[in-house]
């Protein structure tokens, strides 16, 4: 019994606590090219200050918020329709719908982003199609932009809204749905004082499910976005690679991590309560 | 092998964080009886029973099994079995697997194994389910499965927890029978826990009646019925008036059964006078409420034996009450 | 494959919109979310319908259809460095998944099983916090790390190796997590019973709780090899200058715009995709 947990133990606090002491320390350090690795050691606080002083940083850092934000509501304004609707289709249909959400996501990441490379380009299919249909004369290109983010943030991560939802609205018990009706409340009134309420713990998992690794996210704005597209989890990728800059990458880590460690808190809390339910 | 109580539980207490679940209990059970243990949800009977098994360690107090103290012996080396009120049946395995589960364990070749899961299948007659998963039986067919894969190690001692609880109640009455029949056929000791107090006095030859940890009586079903020792268990075994008596210093408890209804004084040793405020009519009896002119009221139920055109005591009716000097029990406490 | 979302039937009166004569609106709000989870799946599967119709196009350019080609897919199966890439990676996958699914096993049965121990807290959060880290912050981490252990002790030499302890460790996580939530429904007193017919606890546990858990881990170790199969940050990271993985290449090759070749690859990579759940989903249900 000891060994069942000394040995998920020994590895996470070796393979996973340790590294962020290293990062921590390394941070505080200074760079220096000409080191192996590029690394002085020190106690210097000029990293975490020009990563809140300057503005490149800053920017980057309100756009990582500002588009994981957006693009986790957009997420939850599609994927609350398609989870109510799988819950509301026959049992026997529901396993295929929830299937059919889930597939692209056994699917490899990076070529789901690579696919809407081809669509949003300027001469891109979608761009085509517009042209072609007539509905827009002269379209912009989308993709390099914030939008084209956006899109690939929804794309990417809609079965992480759609799964706890779903599971929040199967377990909703419709005799409550029907005792509001008995009661007098319209269809929409129900939905509103009755379905929604009950399933905010999804909504609040989906949401923190999308938006923690949206804030981070690096593949989506370096292969969508444009050079205007500042997040951080690029930044932290371009000192680490283009700079060579351990110590001020080291810094953006950590500081991401206090950023994110609310959320997280939260989505753990959330998790707990819900196996404590069951 | 001694001759002694077949399980002697001597000061046993156990407590779940903050909740007291069983608190000082000294408990003798003898061979080859079928002893009930009766208590509502939360009377620590349950937990005695796991603690006879040994799920659960006691924080004080001994559990001696034929005279070996079990403290310390994890489940797996005790000389008992248990029947759980899920069943517990494996649902990866058929039916022979599960039954079969024990003898494995104890590395007997597979002829001897396949012969005493037979046999054991004959018994509980499931012969020829061997080959079906547990989902694929009622729920009667398995609670005969948890029988025979309980009893096929042939147990010095059987333990039951709500053997009857999961089945409807047609089959119920039927398994009740078949149970008391093989514990007398195997000669074995049976202990079971269940909340059901007619299920307890119709199985037990005796029974222990719990309340908040603790046991309130043991007895014969007879003993605990007509002679309770405390308002609590008269209270809680079938139904009971308790009345003051000696100016409140002690009490009566006393049957409704025991009580009979007059049309004038009769000539028995109390007699009452009242009038009947409710009627429970139950087909094969009728229990009546009869507010007395103190002011208390009593209930009163007689056996349907005649058939009479209409309720021979109406609602609203004056009626007497009589009863026997020694038809209650007077509780001191 | 997406297939027509239905309108829940008028038979079931449990539906919402159908169960009471004013019920307009509930028909409008239900119509409103099948229309939505249409558009769904359109959103989900056109770009991957369209990715794999251009793997066939004979044009370099993915925009213009030139007329149907097996070109890019011949051009694919002679891609040493793809194929070598791919090669590294299931090996990377195969080891990495069922490692993690031995200590995530482990993790989630202790969670699950056992009550109190030293720094269980602690325990629950570096079991789960892997999830939902973000792979840069991990990335880093674990590079300094081996760069670290590197400089004191001359080892690891980064690749697949450290590639391998990189996916173990955030894969973990994965199969802990579906192993904890399987234990916690599961009816304990089977193994008491099994305890009660003499079973030692870890006969209990080979005989009974493996085997019914077993659908949950096999289910985490599929996840984990998914995860190992397809990440690119963490491996970017710790990988070194001389091992390059599937997603490395593929991610170098479209930073320099689309390529058809790619697109066959895609293909190739949902097509199995899609059987292997298609197939576990059937085992399921036929096991149900």
């Amino acid at each position: 019994m000891r060994l069942v947990i000394a040995l998920p133990y020994l590895w996470l606090a070796t393979f996973f606590l340790l590294p962020f002491a290293l990062v921590l320390a390394i941070a505080f350090g200074v760079n220096n090219p000409d080191a192996v690795p590029p690394v002085d050691l020190g106690v210097s606080l000029k990293n975490f200050r020009l990563l809140f002083t300057d503005d490149l940083y800053l920017a980057a850092w309100l756009g990582s918020l500002r588009i994981a934000a957006a693009s986790t509501v957009l997420c939850l304004l599609l994927g609350y329709p398609m989870a109510y609707a799988i819950a509301r289709a026959r049992p026997g249909l529901r396993p295929l719908l929830l299937m059919a959400v889930i597939l692209p996501f056994w699917t490899s990441f990076l070529i789901r982003v690579y696919a809407w490379m081809g669509l949003l380009a300027s001469n891109g299919i979608l761009n085509q199609f517009l042209r072609a249909t007539g509905l827009v004369d002269n379209p912009g290109t989308i993709l390099g932009t914030e939008w084209a983010v956006h899109l690939g943030i929804v794309y990417a991560y809609l079965p992480f809204m759609v799964l706890p939802v779903y599971a929040a609205l199967e377990k909703l018990d419709t005799s409550l749905l029907e005792a509001a009706a008995d009661l007098g409340a319209s269809p929409l009134v129900a939905f509103l004082t009755v379905t929604l309420p009950q399933s905010l713990p999804g909504i609040l998992a989906g949401c923190l499910l999308v938006f923690i690794p949206a804030v981070g996210e690096f593949v989506i704005p370096d292969l969508l976005g444009g050079t205007g597209t500042l997040m951080i989890g690029k930044v932290l990728w371009d000192e680490f690679f283009l700079n060579s800059d351990w110590p001020l990458a080291s810094a953006v880590a950590i500081c991401l991590l206090v950023l994110l460690v609310g959320p997280i808190a939260l989505f753990q809390r959330q998790q707990a309560k819900n196996l404590e339910r069951q | 092998m001694s001759a002694g109580p077949i399980v002697s539980i001597a000061g046993v207490a156990k407590r779940f964080g903050t909740v007291v679940a069983v608190d000082g209990v000294d408990l003798d059970i003898q061979r080859g009886e079928l002893f009930a243990l009766l208590g509502g949800s939360g009377c620590g009977k349950t937990t005695l029973l796991r603690m006879i098994a040994g799920f659960e360690t006691p924080d004080t107090g001994h559990v001696l099994i034929d005279g070996q103290d079990m403290t310390g012996v994890p489940p797996h080396r005790r000389p008992v079995n248990m029947m759980f009120q899920s069943y517990a049946l494996f649902p990866h395995m058929d039916v022979a697997a599960n039954v079969g589960y024990g003898l494995r364990r104890e590395g007997l070749p597979a002829s001897e194994i396949a012969r005493r899961v037979g046999e054991a299948l004959d018994q509980v007659r499931l012969g020829d389910h061997g080959k079906r998963r547990p989902a694929q039986l009622s729920g009667g067919q398995r609670q005969r499965v948890a029988l025979a894969r309980a009893l096929i190690k042939r147990p010095k001692l059987l333990l039951l927890d709500e053997p009857l609880a999961a089945l409807d109640r047609k089959l119920r009455e039927g398994t009740r029978f078949e149970l008391v029949r093989l514990q007398e056929q195997l000669g074995l000791t049976f202990v079971m826990v269940t909340h059901d107090q007619e299920e307890a006095m119709s199985m037990a030859g005796r029974l222990a009646v719990m309340n908040e940890g603790r046991i309130a009586q043991v007895g014969t079903p007879h003993e605990v019925y007509e002679h309770p020792r405390s308002r609590f268990v008269a209270d809680f075994i079938g139904i009971a008036n308790i009345l003051p008596v000696d100016g409140g210093r002690a009490w009566l408890a006393l049957r409704p059964e025991k009580i009979a209804l007059f049309a004038a004084r009769p000539s028995t040793d109390h007699a009452e006078q009242g009038c009947i405020v409710e009627i429970a009519y139950e087909g094969d009896r009728s229990l009546y409420r009869v507010a007395l002119t103190d002011g208390s009221t009593l209930l009163v139920s007689t056996a349907n034996i005649a058939r009479h055109p209409r309720e021979p005591w109406p609602r609203g009716q004056q009626v007497w009450l009589g009863w026997a000097a020694d038809a209650g029990q007077r509780l001191e406490e | 494959m997406p297939g027509r979302a239905r309108l829940p039937s008028p038979k079931r009166s449990r539906d919402v919109g159908t169960a009471s004569p004013q019920s307009r609106f509930g028909f409008a709000q239900a119509g409103f979310a099948f229309t939505m989870l249409a558009f769904g799946y359109a959103f989900l599967y056109l770009p991957i319908a369209l990715v794999i119709v251009y793997s066939f196009n004979e044009s370099r350019l993915v925009t213009v259809w030139a007329g149907f080609s097996t070109k890019w897919w011949s051009a694919l199966f002679a891609n040493e460095a793809m194929l070598g890439a791919a090669w590294l990676s299931l090996r990377i996958a195969l080891v990495s998944a069922t490692v993690a699914a031995v200590i995530g096993l482990a993790a989630g049965y202790a969670l699950a099983r056992v009550p109190r121990f030293f720094g269980r807290t602690l325990f629950g959060s570096l079991v789960i916090a892997p999830m939902v880290m973000p792979e840069v912050v991990m990335g880093i981490s674990m590079l300094l790390l081996f760069v670290g252990s590197d400089r004191l002790m001359g080892w690891p030499i980064r690749g697949f190796l450290t590639i391998a302890i990189a996916h173990i460790t955030f894969s973990i996580a994965f199969v802990a997590v579906v192993v904890q939530a399987r234990l916690a429904d599961f009816d304990r007193s089977l193994e008491e019973a099994a305890m009660d017919l003499g079973a030692t606890p870890w006969t209990t546990f080979r005989t009974i709780t493996l085997p019914l858990i077993a659908p949950a881990v096999g289910s985490g170790w599929l996840l984990a090899f998914t995860l190992s199969l397809d990440d690119l940050i963490l491996t970017q990271f710790v990988a070194g200058a001389q091992s390059e993985t599937l997603p490395m290449r593929v991610y170098s090759s479209v930073r320099l715009g689309v390529d058809p070749q790619i697109n066959a690859l895609a293909t190739i990579i949902m097509v199995v995709a899609a059987c292997a759940l298609i197939f576990s989903g059937w085992l399921t249900r036929r096991k149900a």
